[in-house]
C-alpha cells in the first residue's frame, strides 16, 4: 500500500501565551512539535504498513525549520518524507495550503491512502484535510477513531457527536483522525540515527506545479485583519467558609437566580 | 468587481439529523437577523434532505428565515460528503448568496470544508463572533487561534460566499415573526459517483444519557477528582440536576470517560445554564470551550487554579469532600 | 555538570528520559501497589532500541557501551527504580553470554535479548551463599553429554519472567575455585521450575523468585566457558554490571532530589516556601553535591569500561558503594524534607526509599564492596614496592 500522511509543525499551544501589553504571541521558548492529531496519523498509516506492507511517506508544508517534524516521523519509522517550501507560499490560508499539499501529492504519485490529523492545535480549522480531498476529487472519511482496509475498500468508524458512525469507503481516499484512534509510538533509537542522517528533500513550487496564482497571501481568499488579545471575563465571588456553608451558600445564590 | 455585486443574501444551512432540526441552525437563524439589518437582505436557510424534510421548514421560518431553500433527493436521507456538497454547491451557485453560515458540527465542518473548495470561497472555522463592517460591508469573522491564546478577525474581501462555521451554542436562538415564508423547491443532480460512501452502522456510546451541548446543566470532571471512579460523584451531581456529565481533556486522554464527553477546544463547545466544574484548573484549551456558560461554579483544591478567573462563584476545597455536599444539599432541597 | 556526551549518548539518555516519563511515571504506583511486572514498559523500551544497548551490533543491539546502559538505567530509575532494576537484570543476565559465550550462543540468545522480546536473569545467589558464593550447593553432575542439575538458588531478579537464565553450579567440589561452571538454562526445560514470587519491602514491580532444579538435564553446549570457569565468569559478570547498579542508585536518588526541591519550593510555612530555609537549604545541597558526585564516579567508570580500561575491580565495587549508600541517604532525606507528606503513600519518595535500600544489598553488599576494596588497596600497595 501507498501511504501519505500530512502533518504540520506546530507550536505548543499548550505553551503559548500572549504578551498583554503588545498583543502579541509570545513564542520565544515555545518548543514546535509535530501537531498532535498529525502523530495519530503517522502512527496509524505505519500500523497499516505493518498489516499489509507497503510505505508510508510523509509531507509538509512550512518553512525549512519543519524539517525537524519531518525527521521526528522518520525516527517513528516512516520510509520518506518531503518538505514543501518557498517564499510564494508565505500567507497561505487553508484554501492555498490545500492546494499546495495536493499538488505535492499529485506530484508524488499515486496513494492508496492520505492520512490528515483532525485540525492543527495553533489554526484549529480542520479545514485542510478536506480541501486536499476535494483537490483531488477524492472520496473524504472525517473523524475516525478507527479504520480497517479491506482490499479496495476501508471500513471507517467516524466519531461523531454522540455516537459513531461507521462508513465503507473505496480507496483511495482521503481520512482525517482524531486522538482517540491509537497511541502514536515512541522513536527507536536506530529510528533517531536515520532521522538524524536523513536528508529531507524540499520541493518548491514549481518543482510541484503550484499554480502562482492560488498559493501564498495572493491565493487566500481569506485574510487576517486584525489579532487581539481574548476578553477577560470578569472575576466572580469566591464563597467561604466549611464545606457545609459554601455549599449552602451557593446552592442558595443559584436558587435566588433561578439557575436550578 | 460586479461578480461579486450579483451575490446577495445571507444563506444558513439547517443541518438536520435523523430528520429533525439541529439547534445551531436555529442559532445561527437568529444571529443572522442582526447581520441581515446591517446589511440591508435577506436571510434564508437551506434544508437538505428526502422529500418528508419539508415537514422542519416551519421552525426555520420560526427563528426568521425568509425563505427556505428545499433540496431534496432520496440519497440526501441521511448525511454524506459528496452528495451534499454537490446539492449544496449546487444550489450556491444558482443563487448567489452573499453569505453561507454553518454549524461546525461534525457534520458542518466535514462539508464546509469540502464545499468551499469547490466554490473558490473563503471559509473561517469556529467563529465566535460575526459583524458587518459598515465600510465595506463585508463579514467580519472573528474566532480564537494558538489553542484560544488570541483572538483573530478574518475577512474574505474578493471571493463569495464568504462562508464560516460557527460551534453550536455561541449564538442564541430567538423566535421572530418572519414576513414571507416562500419554499424555493431545488432537485440537486446526484451522480453515481457521488454515492459511493456507504453508512453501514451507527454505534451508540452507552455513557452518553444527556445530549450535551443541549443540557442546561453540565457538570464536568477533571484530573482534581482524582481518581476515575470518582467520575460517579460528578455523575451523581450531574443526575441530581437533570444534567450532563462533561470531562476535561486530561480526563479523556487518561481513558477516565469517553470522548464523547470532552470540552473544550479540541473537544466540543458548550454554553448551559449552568456549568459546575470539578477539580478542572482552566486551561484556555477547556475555557474556550465553556465560557460562555451563563453562570460557572468552579470547584478546585487549588486556590490559583486559572479557573477561577472566569467563575461566577468559586470554591476553594477538595472535590471529593465538596462535590457529594453539594449532591446531598441539592438533594435537601427538592425535598 | 556537562558531561560532554556524545551525541548518541544524548540521544540514549533523552529517549530513555521520554520513555521514562510518558509510560513509566503514570504507571509506577500502581505497579508498586500491586507488585506487578511491567510487561508493557518492557515492550516499549524494547521497540524503542533502548534493551540492545550493551549488545554489539551484530546481535541485533545498538552498541556495546556500558555509558549508554548506565545513562538509560539511570533516567528509568529516576522514575521508578523497580522498572530500573528489571531493566539493568537483563543486562546482568545476559553479560555472561555476551563475555563468555560462543558465537553460536550469542547469536542463538543476544538478538531476542536486544529486542527486547525475552529478558534475562542470573542465578548466584542460594539460601546458604550469599556473600559467601563459594558455599553454593547447586551441582551439575556430568553424565555423558550432558548435566544434571540439582539446587535452589534465591531471589533471583526476573525470576520466572525471564526465558533466559545463566546459572552458575558446582561441577567438582574438590576443585574449590576452579570447581563452578556457567550454564545458559531456557525457561520450559524440563525440571526447571520456580518457587513463590517474593514479597518485598521495595522494587515490588520487579520480580523476585527462586529458581528450582530437579534433575535439570542440560547439553553441555549450554555451557558458558570452560567448566570450571563458573566462579570466574560471575566475577568478571558483575565487575561489568555492577556500573548499572550504580546507574540505578544515582536515579533513584536524583529522583528524590527532584521530589525534594519541588515540594520544598511550593509548601509554604512560617508565610514563606520552606526552600528559603537555611536548613533545608543545607540539606539539599548535601544531597546534590552527594548526587553529583555518585554519578561523576559512575560515569567515569563506565566510560573507561567502555575505553577498554583494565583492572577496574576496585572502582567498581566504589562506585556502587557509595552510589548505593548515597541513595539510601538521600531518599531519607527527602521523606524527611516532604514531612509528613514524605510518609503518605500518595507521594512518592517513601516508595523510592523503599527501592534504595536493595541497592546497599545486592549485587554483593556494600560490606563485600569494602573488602574488596581494601583487598585491591592492599594488592597494589604490594605491587608498589
Amino acid at each position: 500500500m501507498e501511504i501519505a500522511v500530512c502533518i504540520k509543525q506546530v507550536p505548543d499551544t499548550t505553551e503559548v501565551r500572549i504578551n498583554p501589553e503588545t498583543n502579541t504571541l509570545i513564542r520565544e521558548g515555545v518548543p514546535s512539535i509535530v501537531n498532535p492529531f498529525d502523530e495519530n496519523a503517522v502512527e496509524e498509516a505505519l500500523r497499516l504498513r505493518e498489516k499489509h506492507g507497503g510505505k508510508v511517506t510523509v509531507i509538509t508544508m512550512g518553512p525549512p525549520q519543519a524539517v525537524e517534524a519531518l525527521k521526528q516521523c522518520i525516527a517513528m519509522g516512516v520510509d520518506e518524507a518531503y518538505l514543501v517550501s518557498d517564499r510564494a507560499f508565505a500567507g497561505s490560508d487553508t484554501w492555498a495550503t490545500s492546494y499546495t499539499l495536493a499538488q505535492t501529492l499529485k506530484k508524488l504519485g499515486n496513494f492508496d491512502l492520505i492520512f490528515c490529523g483532525k485540525q492543527a492545535i495553533d489554526g484549529d480549522t480542520a479545514q485542510v484535510g478536506p480541501g486536499i480531498a476535494e483537490w483531488l476529487n477524492l472520496p473524504q472519511a472525517t473523524f475516525a477513531v478507527k479504520v480497517e482496509v479491506e482490499g479496495a475498500k476501508a471500513k471507517v468508524e467516524r466519531m461523531l457527536e454522540e455516537e459513531n458512525e461507521v462508513i465503507e469507503i473505496p480507496l483511495p481516499c482521503l481520512i482525517t483522525v482524531v486522538k482517540q484512534i491509537n497511541e502514536p509510538r515512541l522513536p527507536s533509537l536506530k529510528g533517531l540515527m536515520k532521522a538524524k542522517k536523513a536528508e529531507i528533500k524540499t520541493l518548491s513550487a514549481a518543482e510541484v506545479e503550484a499554480d502562482p496564482l492560488i498559493t501564498g497571501l495572493k491565493g487566500s481568499p481569506t485574510r487576517v485583519r486584525k489579532i487581539f488579545a481574548p476578553p477577560q471575563k470578569g472575576g466572580g465571588e469566591m464563597l467561604a467558609g466549611s464545606v457545609d456553608e459554601m455549599v449552602t451558600a451557593l446552592v442558595g445564590k443559584l436558587k435566588e437566580q433561578k439557575v436550578i | 468587481m460586479a461578480e461579486i455585486a450579483a451575490y446577495k443574501g445571507i444563506w444558513v444551512f439547517a443541518e438536520q439529523r435523523g430528520g429533525q432540526v439541529q439547534s445551531v441552525a436555529l442559532e445561527l437563524l437568529s444571529e443572522a437577523q442582526k447581520l441581515a439589518a446591517d446589511l440591508g437582505c435577506e436571510v434564508s436557510a437551506v434544508l437538505a434532505g428526502s422529500d418528508a424534510i419539508e415537514s422542519q421548514a416551519q421552525s426555520l421560518f420560526d427563528h426568521g428565515a425568509v425563505n427556505v431553500y428545499l433540496v431534496t433527493h432520496p440519497e440526501l436521507k441521511e448525511y454524506r460528503t459528496a452528495p451534499y456538497t454537490r446539492a449544496v454547491v449546487e444550489l450556491i451557485q444558482q443563487y448567489k448568496p452573499e453569505i453561507m453560515l454553518i454549524g461546525a458540527s461534525t457534520q458542518g465542518r466535514d462539508l464546509a470544508a469540502r464545499m468551499a473548495i469547490r466554490l473558490n470561497a473563503g471559509l473561517t472555522a469556529d467563529c465566535t463572533g460575526l459583524a458587518i463592517d459598515p465600510e465595506k460591508k463585508i463579514l467580519l469573522q472573528t474566532r480564537p487561534a494558538f489553542g484560544g491564546n488570541i483572538m483573530a478577525t478574518i475577512i474574505t474581501p474578493n471571493h463569495r460566499p464568504q462562508m464560516a462555521t460557527v460551534r453550536p451554542k455561541v449564538f442564541k436562538k430567538s423566535k421572530v415573526k418572519s414576513q414571507n415564508s416562500k419554499i424555493i423547491k431545488f432537485k440537486p443532480t446526484i451522480n453515481a459517483e457521488d454515492l459511493i460512501v456507504k453508512v453501514l452502522q451507527i454505534v451508540k456510546d452507552e455513557s452518553v444519557k444527556v445530549n450535551l451541548q443541549e443540557a442546561e446543566i453540565i457538570v464536568s470532571g477533571g484530573r482534581g477528582i482524582g481518581d476515575p471512579k470518582n467520575f460517579k460523584i460528578v455523575e451523581e451531581l450531574a443526575a441530581v440536576l437533570n444534567g450532563a456529565v462533561g470531562a476535561s481533556r486530561a480526563t479523556v486522554d487518561a481513558g477516565w470517560i469517553s470522548a464523547h464527553h470532552q470540552v473544550g477546544q479540541t473537544g466540543k463547545t458548550v454554553a448551559p445554564k449552568l456549568y459546575i466544574a470539578c477539580g478542572i484548573a482552566g486551561k484556555i484549551q477547556h475555557l474556550v470551550g465553556m465560557q460562555g456558560s451563563d453562570n460557572i461554579v468552579a470547584i478546585n483544591r487549588d486556590p490559583d487554579a486559572p479557573i477561577f478567573k472566569v467563575a461566577t462563584y468559586g470554591i476553594v476545597g477538595d472535590c471529593l469532600e465538596v462535590v457529594p455536599a453539594l449532591t446531598r444539599k441539592i438533594k435537601e432541597l427538592r425535598g | 555538570m556537562d558531561y560532554l556526551l556524545t551525541e548518541e549518548q544524548v540521544m540514549v539518555r533523552d529517549l530513555a528520559r521520554k520513555v521514562a516519563r510518558e509510560k513509566i511515571l503514570p504507571a509506577r504506583a500502581e505497579l508498586d501497589e500491586k507488585e506487578e511486572f511491567p510487561w508493557e514498559i518492557m515492550k516499549v523500551l524494547g521497540e524503542s532500541d533502548l534493551c540492545g544497548l550493551w549488545i554489539p551490533e551484530k546481535f541485533g543491539g545498538f552498541g556495546q557501551s556500558v555509558m549508554a546502559f548506565c545513562l538509560a538505567t539511570e533516567e528509568i530509575s529516576r522514575v521508578c527504580g523497580g522498572v530500573g532494576v528489571t531493566f539493568a537484570a537483563t543486562g546482568l543476565g545476559g553479560a555472561p553470554i555476551l563475555l563468555f559465550g560462543s558465537d553460536e550462543q550469542k547469536q542463538k540468545y543476544l538478538p531476542d535479548l536486544a529486542s527486547g522480546k525475552k529478558l534475562a536473569a542470573f542465578g548466584l545467589t542460594e539460601a546458604n551463599a550469599g556473600s559467601d558464593a563459594a558455599g553454593m550447593e547447586t551441582t551439575a553432575r556430568k553424565e555423558g553429554d550432558y548435566f544434571i542439575i540439582n539446587g535452589t538458588k534465591q531471589w533471583i531478579t526476573n525470576g520466572g519472567e525471564a526465558e533466559t537464565y545463566s546459572v552458575i553450579a558446582i561441577t567438582d567440589k574438590t576443585k574449590g575455585p576452579r570447581g563452578a561452571t556457567a550454564f545458559i538454562i531456557e525457561k520450559g526445560t524440563p525440571g526447571f521450575t520456580f518457587g513463590k514470587k517474593e514479597k518485598k519491602m521495595g522494587i515490588r514491580a520487579s520480580a523476585t523468585r527462586e529458581l528450582v532444579f530437579t534433575d535439570c538435564k542440560v547439553h553441555k553446549s549450554q555451557t558458558l566457558g570452560k567448566e570450571g570457569m563458573g566462579f570466574i565468569v560471575a566475577m568478571r559478570t558483575l565487575d561489568m554490571t555492577r556500573p548499572g547498579i550504580a546507574a540505578q542508585a544515582v536515579g533513584i536518588a536524583q529522583g528524590a532530589l527532584d521530589e525534594a526541591i519541588k515540594y520544598t519550593k511550593q509548601r509554604v510555612q512560617f508565610g514563606k516556601p520552606i526552600i528559603t530555609i537555611q536548613a533545608v537549604q543545607h540539606m539539599l545541597a548535601n544531597m546534590a553535591t552527594e548526587v553529583e558526585a555518585a554519578r561523576a564516579l559512575t560515569y567515569a567508570l563506565a566510560r573507561s569500561i567502555d575505553a577498554g580500561g583494565k583492572d577496574y575491580t576496585k572502582e567498581s565495587s566504589m562506585a556502587k558503594l557509595f552510589a548505593s549508600d548515597v541513595a539510601m541517604r538521600v531518599t531519607v532525606d527527602a521523606v524527611q524534607l516532604l514531612g509528613g507528606y514524605g510518609y503518605m503513600r500518595e507521594y512518592p519518595v517513601e516508595k523510592m526509599m523503599r527501592d534504595a535500600k536493595i541497592t546497599q544489598i545486592y549485587e554483593g553488599t556494600n560490606q563485600i564492596q569494602r573488602n574488596q576494596i581494601g583487598l585491591s588497596l592492599i594488592k597494589e600497595s604490594n605491587q608498589k614496592e
